[in-house]
């Protein structure tokens, strides 16, 4: 193995050993570029933000949390609804880097605290906070609003999401420490309501009169200032594809709240 | 005294108990070489030529030099020391390399032992069992993956992944230094690469590919192509820069111990691919091409345990330099000095790469290796 540059440059192999550790040389030195190669591949969707995905309750921003995370899915552990996952290669969005489908199963804090946050080892997810209102993963949005139920004035009779839904809720009325499934709840109400009425937030959403005639049934969903961004609007959303979504990072505005269409 | 040391001092000689003074009467002779014969005796026994070493500076410079891909040192005969001249003296006389030829055909026919194994690999699997049957059963024994986790609410974290983190994120939070520091006391206290052999799930599906890859090689189907092993040196360093530069641990993408940790935790992935290709490539084409060759984890467990108490003790009075333990060892070059006239000292220890997998022992006869707590022996 005492080989080293410089032989390789100054004079053509003579002996057969040599012939060989200039093989083994050059071998080293492909197999280690490709091995940096591929690591640095995998680096790539993440610094040029190809997909965007909701982070745990308590996320830094999204370059301090892709740097503190180690990855560990102790976050993933602690969450009584499971909705943390861990992403995979393909994701692009780092392997094994924690975050959360909404639609799919959203963070309703049933663990009434910020379990994850506490969890987390390194920080990621920032020991800054301590209670759920101090989150600020997202910020839901109408993103579909002639779908929303509430603004064609319907109600909703029924499973939220399907007899085949898979996702959790935890309701206080039917048992206060265990998250149910959300096909186990049978709903049957005058005028949609459900984003409003399962979100684990006080003050962070609420219905109001589309117009001043009282006749008018139409109420919209109107996100307030307190919306934390856990995406349980998303979640239970009868209307398919969701009318209401988390946009992840965003900072509720005084003047962009309310219905953007 | 072993079965081994039974026959490696012939029971016409003087027995083993006064070898101290044998010794010292050769050193105080030696000078004049023809009259050494004269006084060959025994060497003493292993424990009192290992309580006479004392630690050197030189010899951990020395095993880090290795370990960061240098090639072993060949000492002068000059440099040896009285004890290990009088033992390759006495190694010389006729009965003792009759005793040696004989022991030799012995051990061709004999198959080594797995003496070790049959602890380790249960190690590897019970390590990486209570994480998955902790989060399974959600009894929150051991939460985490072996990047990080909480041992009975305890942190812990592998330091090699704490590194990456510290490094791209520039800050260290409390929790993780004190998972990191314990863990790095549980390593150094069980010494070189133990993480590896004793803990790693990657070591153990590597060790399988291994045994695969020596069969079609013994076929001749196919062969091994060694790298340099500075290879994994200078990974370690492109590594540590992209996490400081890219503030991104770029690494962990790639790492098959991550990516095989969270797997059996949370479920497989198409990550999985790659430690398939990283295993293909290690039954064909290089053997053992990530342990050996690129895992920064093992090197940074090689700083964290180079100064360990435990030990793979050498004896040079029982070796037969035929060459076993190095043949099954993953990293050969820290047992360079049982190749015959390499050895400075009659009692050495692997050097900081050793993984202490023990498959050494088990394939020396002789007992010429053994682990050796250091400290704690000679206190008592």
């Amino acid at each position: 193995m005492a080989f080293s540059l410089g032989t390789l440059l100054s004079a053509k192999p003579t002996s057969a050993r040599q012939q060989k550790e200039r093989r083994s040389f050059l071998l080293s030195v492909m197999l280690g570029t490709g091995t940096v190669a591929l690591a640095l591949a995998g680096y790539i969707p993440i610094v040029s933000g190809w997909v965007k995905r909701l982070r745990p309750p308590g996320a830094l921003d999204e370059p301090e949390f892709l740097a503190s995370c180690i990855k560990c899915g102790q976050c993933v552990q602690v969450c009584p609804v499971e909705a943390i996952v861990l992403a995979d290669v393909t994701d692009g969005f780092g392997n094994g880097v924690p975050y959360i489908n909404a639609r799919k199963q959203a963070c309703d804090f049933s663990c009434d605290a910020v379990q994850c946050v506490l969890a987390c080892p390194t920080g990621a997810l920032t020991h800054a906070i301590d209670k759920k209102e101090q989150v600020r993963m997202g910020l839901a949005v109408l993103a579909r609003p002639d779908s929303c139920l509430a603004r064609q004035g319907k109600g909703f009779k029924g499973k939220a999401r399907g007899a085949e839904f898979a996702g959790l809720h935890r309701y206080i009325d039917v048992d206060r420490w265990n998250p149910i499934r959300v096909a186990d709840r049978n709903y049957d109400v005058e005028l949609c309501d459900l984003c409003v009425r399962e979100c684990p937030i006080k003050d962070a959403i609420r219905l109001e009169p589309m117009s001043k005639d009282a006749g008018d049934k139409r109420r919209t969903p109107v996100v307030l200032e307190a919306c934390v961004g856990c995406g349980m609007c998303e979640m239970i959303c009868p209307a398919e594809p969701a009318a209401i979504v988390v946009e992840e990072r965003k900072v509720w505005v005084a003047a962009a709240a309310g219905v953007s269409g | 005294m072993s079965e081994a040391d039974k026959f490696i001092i012939p029971s016409g000689n003087k027995p083993a108990e006064a070898p101290a003074e044998a010794v010292a009467v050769k050193e105080k002779t030696a000078t004049g070489a023809k009259t050494a014969e004269q006084f060959i005796m025994p060497p003493a026994s292993l424990d009192e030529r290992a309580r006479a070493r004392r630690f050197s500076i030189q010899d951990l410079a020395e095993g880090l030099r290795v370990m960061l891909g240098a090639a072993p040192q060949k000492r002068d005969k000059a440099t040896w020391t009285e004890t290990m001249r009088a033992i390759q003296v006495w190694k010389m006389t006729p009965e003792q390399r009759a005793f040696r030829r004989d022991l030799l055909y012995t051990h061709e026919n004999t198959k080594p032992t797995f003496a070790w194994r049959l602890w380790r690999w249960p190690s590897i699997i019970i390590i990486n069992l209570l994480f998955v049957v902790s989060f399974w059963l959600d009894v929150q024994l051991v939460e985490g993956a072996l990047t990080a986790s909480r041992f009975v609410g305890f942190h812990m974290a592998d330091v090699n992944s704490s590194l990456q983190v510290v490094l791209a994120y520039k800050e260290l939070l409390i929790n993780l230094l004190i998972g990191t520091v314990t863990v790095m006391l549980m390593w150094w206290l069980v010494g070189g690469r133990s993480f590896c052999a004793w803990a790693c799930p990657y070591h153990l599906l590597s060790e399988l590919a291994e045994m695969l890859h020596l069969k079609l090689a013994a076929k001749g189907w196919v062969e091994d192509h060694p790298l340099d092993r500075r290879l994994r040196t200078v990974l370690y360093v492109v590594f540590a820069l992209l996490a400081l530069a890219t503030g991104y641990t770029v690494f962990e993408t790639i790492s098959p111990v991550g990516i095989v940790s969270r797997a059996l935790i949370y479920g497989g992935g198409v990550a999985l691919i790659w430690v398939g290709v990283l295993l293909i490539i290690e039954v064909v084409f290089i053997r053992r091409f990530w342990c050996r060759y690129v895992c920064p984890i093992g090197l940074t467990y090689g700083f964290v345990g180079a100064t360990s108490p435990v030990k793979i003790q050498w004896d040079a009075a029982k070796c037969l330099h035929e060459g076993n333990c190095r043949s099954v060892c993953l990293v050969p070059h820290v047992l360079e000095f049982t190749i015959k006239n390499r050895a400075h000292d009659s009692v050495l220890d692997a050097g900081p790469d050793c993984t202490r997998c023990a498959m050494c022992l088990e394939a020396c006869l002789p007992g010429a290796l053994s682990f050796k707590v250091k400290g704690v022996g000679d206190f008592l």
